[in-house]
């Protein structure tokens, strides 16, 4: 099954590539779009989802362009083969957990995934590594213009694209980037940073979307209106504030640098440390020691590593990665053991 | 209980305390209630009692508004406002056109707008009354085709056909 393969692959936009990747790991455009013919997707009936799910399939397997694309029933798959999905950011916990026929249509290079039945038919998710927003926006755009050839969006002139939550509707653009602000963390900086961001029409989540804990320092910054403005206006507000952030971020790393560079590396190394040679580790101290090391490679604290290499561990990492790598499902001790096990490895050879 | 004056049920139970024949009590609907109290009536002292009245309708006509709004429903999917504001998700895509007078103040709320300035489909359908009545069209014949009324989604996919046909400059 081809969701095996990915497995052990490390999809395009954690490559660590792309601009400010030092502290932005990715961009992420999604835009909502739903079938006019059907009722939005909770009032739906099975067979209403059924057949949602096969005009998206024939839509997509129709675009010559999209050889490389497959088309996921997430219905009959098992919880691990969900949970790993999610993991991969290919899609939502919703769509895991909703009932009923759904799917995903998935890029071979994990570029885009366009999920079907989650809160509407459709959900375009196009992802980049590092900040590059504009280029992502293309991408959805073109997706968008390709599969509307195919099928009718529900669309009124005077509100747009039409969608299950009216905080949706209009554009039905969610723009997010995902930063890595430990630095900011470390010099408690944070809080007071998220209030600036509050006023300025912008939303900040933990680094699996809406509703997680702030794991590891990562946070998504996303814009919080659809509705009024032009897709390039709303790519805009976020932009501005990013680099604002990156700034801080920055600033706060410098300032460690210079005022505590010997506990900086002390901190750092320990991290280090245990990820190299912890016997059983859990996924919530691998996030927090994975931050740490990410943020030692960028400062060049630690010299034998790259940040592809980190991206691809805080994903290889994960649960449902760990067991589809393994080949057999893992109870939590196993798991940890098992963690440690793949960190040691991976880690070793830079000594 | 009914009206003392007609068919309407009787709304307004007024305690009279001052009137020519002494305390008396009046069952009357809403509109002869109104009439009873109005500053055009004849009746003496009653005005100040027609000021509090004439308020307390108001906020009760607010009352009744709401409530008829929560009722009705939307044609092709059946939601109530209620339902959509008990849930937060709306059930069709015709709920936009069915409330849009109740779902222009919320709008307002969450995005400071209430009107799409951004990417169009490139299959326009033209004015928004012919999007309307598409949408609604494309609902009823899912629907006639899953009761098996297929001459009758046949007339109305002959009829989108036609409004599709129809360029916007109509």
């Amino acid at each position: 099954m081809k969701l095996d393969e990915l497995a052990g692959k490390c999809g395009e936009w954690l490559k660590g590539t792309g601009p400010e990747a030092d502290i932005v790991i990715s961009s992420r455009i999604r835009l909502a779009r739903n079938l006019s013919e059907f009722p939005f997707v909770r009032r739906c009936t099975e067979g209403d989802k059924r057949s949602i799910l096969r005009a998206a399939r024939q839509a997509v397997e129709a675009i010559d362009e999209w050889k490389d694309v497959e088309f996921v029933d997430v219905e009959p798959l098992s919880d691990l083969d969900r949970q790993f999905l999610v993991e991969r950011q290919l899609i939502s916990r919703e769509l895991s957990e909703a009932e009923g026929p759904r799917g995903v249509a998935v890029d071979g290079t994990e570029r885009f995934s366009v999920m079907v039945n989650e809160e509407d038919h459709l959900r375009i998710q196009v992802i980049r590594s590092g900040l590059d927003l504009k280029s992502a926006w293309q991408d959805a755009a073109e997706i968008d213009d390709r599969l509307e050839r195919r099928l009718t969006f529900a669309y009124l002139e005077k509100l747009g694209y039409l969608t299950a939550c009216p905080t949706n509707v209009g554009t039905g653009l969610r723009v997010s980037v995902m930063l890595h602000l430990p630095a900011l963390v470390i010099t408690r900086q944070i809080e007071k940073v998220f209030r600036s961001l509050q006023k300025m029409n912008v939303a900040v989540r933990g680094l699996f979307g809406e509703g997680s804990q702030f794991t590891g320092d990562f946070y998504q910054v996303s814009n919080q209106i659809t509705l009024g403005r032009s897709e390039e206006a709303l790519l805009q507000q976020v932009e501005y504030v990013v680099p604002q952030l990156i700034e801080y971020e920055r600033k706060a790393r410098n300032f460690l640098m210079t005022n505590s560079e010997h506990d900086l590396h002390d901190d750092v190394s320990r991290a280090y440390g245990i990820l190299q040679t912890a016997k059983k580790i859990s996924s919530d101290e691998t996030m927090l020691y994975l931050s740490k090391v990410r943020m030692g490679v960028n400062l060049g604290l630690i010299r034998e590593l790259e940040i592809p290499v980190v991206n691809k561990l805080l994903i290889h990492t994960q649960p449902a990665h760990l067991q589809k790598l393994r080949g057999k499902i893992l109870n939590t001790t196993d798991r940890n053991i098992e963690r440690a096990g793949y960190l040691q490895k991976h880690l070793a050879k830079r000594n | 209980m009914k009206c003392q004056h007609c068919e309407k049920p009787a709304t307004f139970h007024i305690t009279e305390l001052t009137g020519p024949g002494g305390p008396h009590v009046l069952h009357v609907c809403e509109d002869h209630a109104r009439q009873y109290l109005s500053p055009d009536s004849t009746q003496p002292g009653t005005s100040a009692l027609a000021g509090v009245l004439s308020s307390q309708q108001k906020v009760e006509q607010s009352a009744e508004q709401i409530a008829s709004t929560d009722q009705k429903a939307c044609p092709v999917c059946g939601i109530t406002f209620a339902e959509f504001r008990n849930i937060g998700r709306l059930g069709c895509p015709y709920d936009y056109v069915h409330f849009q007078t109740d779902l222009e103040p919320l709008l307002i709320n969450i995005h400071g707008s209430r009107e799409h300035h951004g990417k169009k489909p490139s299959k326009l359908l033209g004015s928004p009354d012919r999007q309307h009545r598409l949408l609604q069209l494309r609902r009823e014949m899912k629907e006639a085709v899953e009761k098996e009324l297929y001459e009758r989604a046949t007339e109305i996919r002959d009829e989108i056909r036609r409004l599709e046909q129809n360029e916007a400059g109509e």
